[in-house]
């Protein structure tokens, strides 16, 4: 099925991507043809088949149920735009 | 011989006929000279490179150094360094330093390697070309005209330039030995979970590898040794018995030293689409492994040529996922207008990320999305089960998997950029090895028609690095291709 303009728009906003639309036709043709390489996978006979979502067989590790780490909020929020008082500031979501 | 292989100079640091200032200070000297034209650092610190040099010779002088004391590497600046900014080559990230080294950054300091400074990259390590960074693109040593490889392109370009005897790549889908392969030079990606991504700025975690760029097989072992090891910060570190990576390089191996290795040729990797040079190379390559003693058999690894697509499908899904952190919020680039909290996340994000990164961010999000998943994401698991599955029946019958690591030696600076499609083709050779988190490794085996190198992937089964590096070491014990270094590192010798 090939990419519409529509589903761009509609991935776009998922993706929280701001596409002008001078530049969703272009968006659109490159992900068709992405889309038209990828499609190759649906004539692939995988009927139960596994799935592999990791390389390693392994169980993730589970660590002790105790604090380990100390507190680093000032040094982390060295890398914010916007702080003040230990928090993260944003636009307005409440009026 | 400011451009010998790691184990040389340390040989001479040891023997008092070089010290590590001495050496740091010409090779930034030559970094001043030849950046400008290759483009393969985004920062660099000489300030710090010297203090680090001068407490290496320290360290030597009271005979406290290892095998690594004092050597310059340069870290793809995908890695987390506090002590230098790490932007991804992504204009997202331009200012950001972090709080923290990466494990595999640690490693190496550890080790007494002096940090140069910091290598430039396709943005987020989303490219075979090394041309979507927001600081311009890498160009290659052996032609700047021409691209070094990607993602790593500044690592790979830096090394075989001459400008570090080491450095750092990442490789989701052949990010350090596509480049390795197009610049000439060594490049491992090791079995997932053998080098921690703690630090490492995820683009696809299933896949993401971090791994080492040299002239050598020998020099290649020596970085992995102070790389890998287990790191609970990574909840993916694998808890193994620490490897010395030199250890079969060490034994004297007589005159056939690859008797009883067998080395399995996929037939999908010599067919059509590969550039006759390429095969040339590799099959001479070939029979210089027959020499030393190996043994070759036919393979087939049916699946293989659904690599790509199913890549495709993983590492963009991944991606969308793991770059979602990226909202103007905690870090990184933040709009300067917008009207309220969702406008400065979707303004943020398009100004913060270049077109491909968008495309591949796009394409996650889509391949996830509701009633995509099991046509797309699930699909792309359930083949990535059946590649693993040829590379396991393959190694019933073989010891390393050997071909091309590209199918072409590099590409001119522009040819591909405006089809995606035919850039992630780049990758047909290198892809399977990240899905099914096996080592792999290129080295140099050649050069084209247009004097650019040509690279020799050798594959091997989880966890026998030792073994490839031991065959790459042998190989290059008998040729000198990886002694062949581009004009502008003609002073170095």
């Amino acid at each position: 099925m090939p990419i519409s303009l529509a589903d761009v728009h509609r991935i776009a906003h998922l993706a929280r991507i701001e596409i002008d639309a001078g530049q969703a036709e272009e968006v659109r043709a490159k992900l068709d043809a992405i889309f038209g390489m990828i499609n190759e996978l649906a004539a692939v006979d995988t009927q139960g088949v596994t799935p592999m979502a990791h390389a390693q067989d392994v169980m993730l590790p589970l660590r002790d149920d105790k604090v380990t780490e100390s507190d680093h909020r000032s040094l982390y929020q060295r890398a914010a735009p916007a702080v003040e008082g230990g928090l993260y500031l944003v636009p307005k979501v409440l009026e | 011989m400011i451009g010998a292989p790691i184990a040389e100079l340390g040989a001479a640091f040891r023997a008092k006929r070089l010290s590590s200032v001495e050496l740091t200070q010409r090779l930034l000297d030559r970094i001043a000279r030849l950046n400008p034209v290759l483009n393969a650092f985004i920062s660099v610190d000489p300030d710090r490179a010297l203090a680090d040099a001068k407490a290496a010779d320290a360290a030597i002088a009271a005979g406290a150094g290892g095998p690594l004391t004092g050597i310059p590497v340069a870290h793809k600046d995908i890695l987390a360094t506090a002590a230098m900014r790490t932007t991804c080559g992504s204009r997202m990230l331009a200012n950001y330093t972090s709080p923290y080294d990466a494990h595999v950054v640690e490693g190496l300091a550890r080790a007494g390697t002096v940090l140069v400074g910091k290598t430039n990259m396709d943005e987020f390590a989303m490219g075979s070309s090394s041309e979507t960074s927001h600081f311009g693109p890498v160009r290659n040593p052996w032609n700047p005209q021409y691209v070094p490889g990607g993602s790593s392109g500044g690592s790979a370009a830096a090394v075989a330039a001459r400008l570090v005897p080491g450095g750092t790549g990442t490789d989701t889908g052949g990010s350090i030995r596509q480049p390795a392969a197009l610049s000439g030079i060594c490049g491992l990606k090791p079995t997932y979970g053998i080098c921690s991504r703690y630090g490492l700025v995820a683009f696809a975690s299933s896949l993401d590898q971090a791994g080492p760029f040299a002239q050598t097989a020998q020099d290649v072992a020596l970085l992995l040794n102070a790389m890998a090891g287990h790191d609970p910060r990574d909840s993916t570190s694998l808890d193994r018995p620490a490897e010395d990576y030199t250890r079969m390089l060490r034994q004297d191996g007589g005159a056939r030293p690859l008797a009883g290795v067998t080395v399995g040729l996929p037939r999908e990797y010599f067919g059509a689409g590969i550039d006759p040079d390429v095969a040339k190379a590799i099959d001479a390559a070939l029979a210089e492994l027959r020499t030393l003693g190996a043994r070759t058999v036919d393979i087939t690894l049916p699946n293989a040529k659904l690599s790509v697509p199913v890549y495709y499908v993983i590492a963009p899904a991944e991606a969308s996922s793991n770059l979602s952190r990226f909202d103007g919020v905690r870090y990184g680039h933040r709009a300067a207008k917008y009207d309220d909290l969702a406008d400065m996340y979707s303004k943020s994000r398009a100004e913060g990320f270049g077109a491909e990164v968008k495309r591949r961010i796009l394409v996650g999000t889509y391949v996830l999305s509701h009633g995509y998943y099991d046509a797309y994401y699930l699909k792309a698991q359930q083949v990535r089960h059946l590649i693993a599955d040829d590379f396991r029946r393959a190694y019933r019958t073989c010891d390393i998997i050997i071909g091309p690591t590209a199918p072409t030696a590099a590409f001119p600076i522009g040819a591909k950029t405006d089809d995606p499609v035919q850039m992630y083709l780049n990758d047909i050779f290198t892809v399977a090895a990240n899905l099914v988190g096996a080592p792999a490794l290129s080295i140099p085996c050649g050069f084209d028609r247009n004097g650019l190198p040509i690279g020799l992937q050798i594959q091997g089964d989880y966890f026998t690095e030792a073994k490839m590096l031991d065959v790459a070491h042998r190989f290059q014990q008998a040729t000198d291709w990886h002694r062949k270094r581009p004009a502008l590192a003609a002073d170095t010798d």
